[in-house]
């Protein structure tokens, strides 16, 4: 049976998807294509996985402070994951989502879990999340 | 002003608080969505209130035939480099804004920078203060001239919450020596993720060169925006200084067998082995100080590059043209050195073709080059880089780490 959970928006918006989850924190500049949504961080385990469309879950991210443009450009090529879900706050995902949302209208949800509701996802794992910041695991 | 009041709902803050000046990360072209986002800016009438430097763009400027294939991106990515200029920005295009006299902010000062390891040095080094700011975020705080009052802005989230003690088998040879510094910060970022640690058991009066290593390290492998070095940054006098009188959340002791590992995994060739052939050496990530220029001549010592290896250094063009005032700059480009301005090598496609291993002494570039610029990379110090140039081959330097 499936459950909820309510995460703290960062950026609004409802999704649906399935979830990759990340092993290890990932930049998205450098780590991952906005052309193609691709994971390319070449020392990342989950080299090669595309986050096109799909819930990325990941405890908190690293590195460049230009991942607010590459998550917005791989939002207007429609290669942005579906949704962010996070254990920690990050001002530069969350940005990068609210400038993709006004410059396309295209809404990319940032949320931040609890530790413990965010351990509980598992890879591929279907999940809806609303306007609210509800999270429903499948 | 939308942005920084989402910027503070984000960050928790209550109000906003002005600043004094900014340096801006969103010049670099990432594709069209960062010319979209600049045109609403310019149309808007948008100028920045507080002097603002750039941060590196897509290309160089000074020297644009350096950059090799598809024109577009570059036409584009000059682009977009014009327009932040035209919203009142200042042409600096330097990841390393804190070597420019007029452009550093002193202790205390409250400002927004954007540039993972500029944010780093702003708050570990000059002791000024910024949030871990990143594109859109940055020009928004530079035209409103308000950050939100929260993180690193507050003297409370400043505090060492993890205290890292460099261990007792790391030889003297090895602290004393320049290759340590972006190793630990390899180590500090994977230890820390975003929290403030102080770094305890190094030389006092460490230089600048040697922390802005390791904080561009660190934010590469982690999301530090502050670490304090106990006596060489400005608010770790002491470790309890560092800790502000407060309790560690955590203590750890980083071993020589930990900074090896973290050494080894910078490097991505295989075969990465002494002799290995190498077709080019890139040094200056960040932006070479004129220091860092002037060691760079001392370990050629008048020799040149193999042939058919490319030496290439990445610098700030205020550095340059001070390198172009003491001859430095001509002197390295008689030995046949590259000298690259307003960008950077693992950014624009300005490296000869070769299918043999990229050398560097950067923890950053060594961290990003072979997702950005598809090359193998080996790690060493600067003179192991300069020596394999030289050679040819990779030469490695046995004895800094401890024998082999």
């Amino acid at each position: 049976m499936g459950r909820a959970v309510r995460g703290r928006v960062l950026a609004a918006g409802a999704a649906s998807g399935s979830a990759m989850v990340l092993r290890e924190p990932l930049s998205l500049w450098g780590g991952m294509d906005p052309e193609t949504g691709e994971l390319i961080d070449v020392r990342h385990p989950q080299r090669g996985a595309s986050l096109a469309g799909r819930i990325v879950v990941m405890r908190e991210t690293r590195g460049s402070s230009s991942s607010s443009s590459v998550l917005a450009e791989a939002v207007r090529g429609g290669h942005a994951p579906a949704a962010i879900l996070l254990a920690e706050a990050d001002l530069i995902l969350a940005v990068g989502a609210m400038v993709a949302e006004e410059l396309y209208g295209v809404r990319v949800p940032v949320l931040v879990l609890s530790p413990t509701d965010l351990a509980q996802i598992r890879q591929d794992q279907g999940i809806d999340i609303s306007e609210a910041g509800e999270v429903a695991l499948r | 002003m939308r942005l920084v009041v989402r910027a503070a709902e984000v960050l928790g803050a209550e109000r906003l608080i002005p600043i004094t000046g900014a340096h801006v990360d969103s010049c670099l072209y990432h594709g069209e969505a960062t010319i979209d986002f600049v045109d609403r800016l310019v149309d808007g009438g948008a100028k920045v209130a507080v002097p603002t430097t750039l941060n590196v763009g897509a290309l160089d400027l000074l020297h644009p035939e350096l950059w090799r294939g598809d024109p577009h991106p570059a036409e584009r990515g000059r682009l977009l480099m014009e327009r932040y200029r035209s919203l009142g920005c200042l042409p600096t295009y330097t990841c390393a804004p804190y070597q420019l006299a007029s452009a550093r902010p002193s202790f205390g000062e409250q400002v927004a920078w954007a540039e993972s390891n500029a944010i780093v040095f702003c708050n570990s080094v000059l002791g000024a203060r910024t949030e871990r700011y990143g594109d859109f975020t940055d020009i928004a705080c530079a035209i409103t001239g308000l950050v939100p009052d929260a993180g690193l802005h507050r003297t409370d989230a400043r505090r060492a919450v993890l205290v890292l003690t460099l261990g007792e088998d790391v030889p003297e040879r090895l602290r004393e020596s320049d290759d340590l510094y972006p190793v630990l910060g390899i180590v500090l970022g994977r230890r820390a993720g975003r929290r403030v640690a102080a770094l305890d058991g190094l030389p006092p009066g460490l230089s600048e060169d040697r922390l802005k290593a390791i904080g561009a390290a660190a934010a590469s492998s982690g999301a530090v925006a502050m670490f304090h070095a106990v006596g060489s940054t400005p608010e770790a006098p002491t470790l309890e200084a560092a800790l502000q009188g407060a309790e560690p959340e955590e203590t750890a002791t980083v071993s020589l067998a930990e900074l090896r590992q973290a050494r080894d995994e910078l490097s991505t060739a295989e075969g990465g082995s002494p002799g290995t052939p190498i077709g080019t050496v890139s040094l200056g990530t960040p932006h070479a100080s004129l220091a860092e220029l002037q060691r760079i001549e001392v370990e050629l010592a008048g020799a040149r590059p193999a042939p058919g290896v490319e030496l290439l250094v990445s610098t700030g063009r205020q550095i340059l043209a001070e390198a172009e005032e003491v001859g430095i700059a001509g002197r390295l480009r008689a030995l046949g050195v590259e000298l690259l301005v307003d960008t950077c090598s693992y950014i624009a496609p300005v490296l000869r073709p070769s299918p043999l291993p990229a050398m560097t002494d950067s923890g950053k570039w060594a961290f990003y080059a072979p997702a950005n610029i598809g090359r193998e990379v080996i790690f060493g110090s600067t003179r192991e880089c300069i020596r394999s140039a030289i050679d040819g081959r990779l030469w490695r330097d046995a004895e800094s780490w401890g024998g082999p």
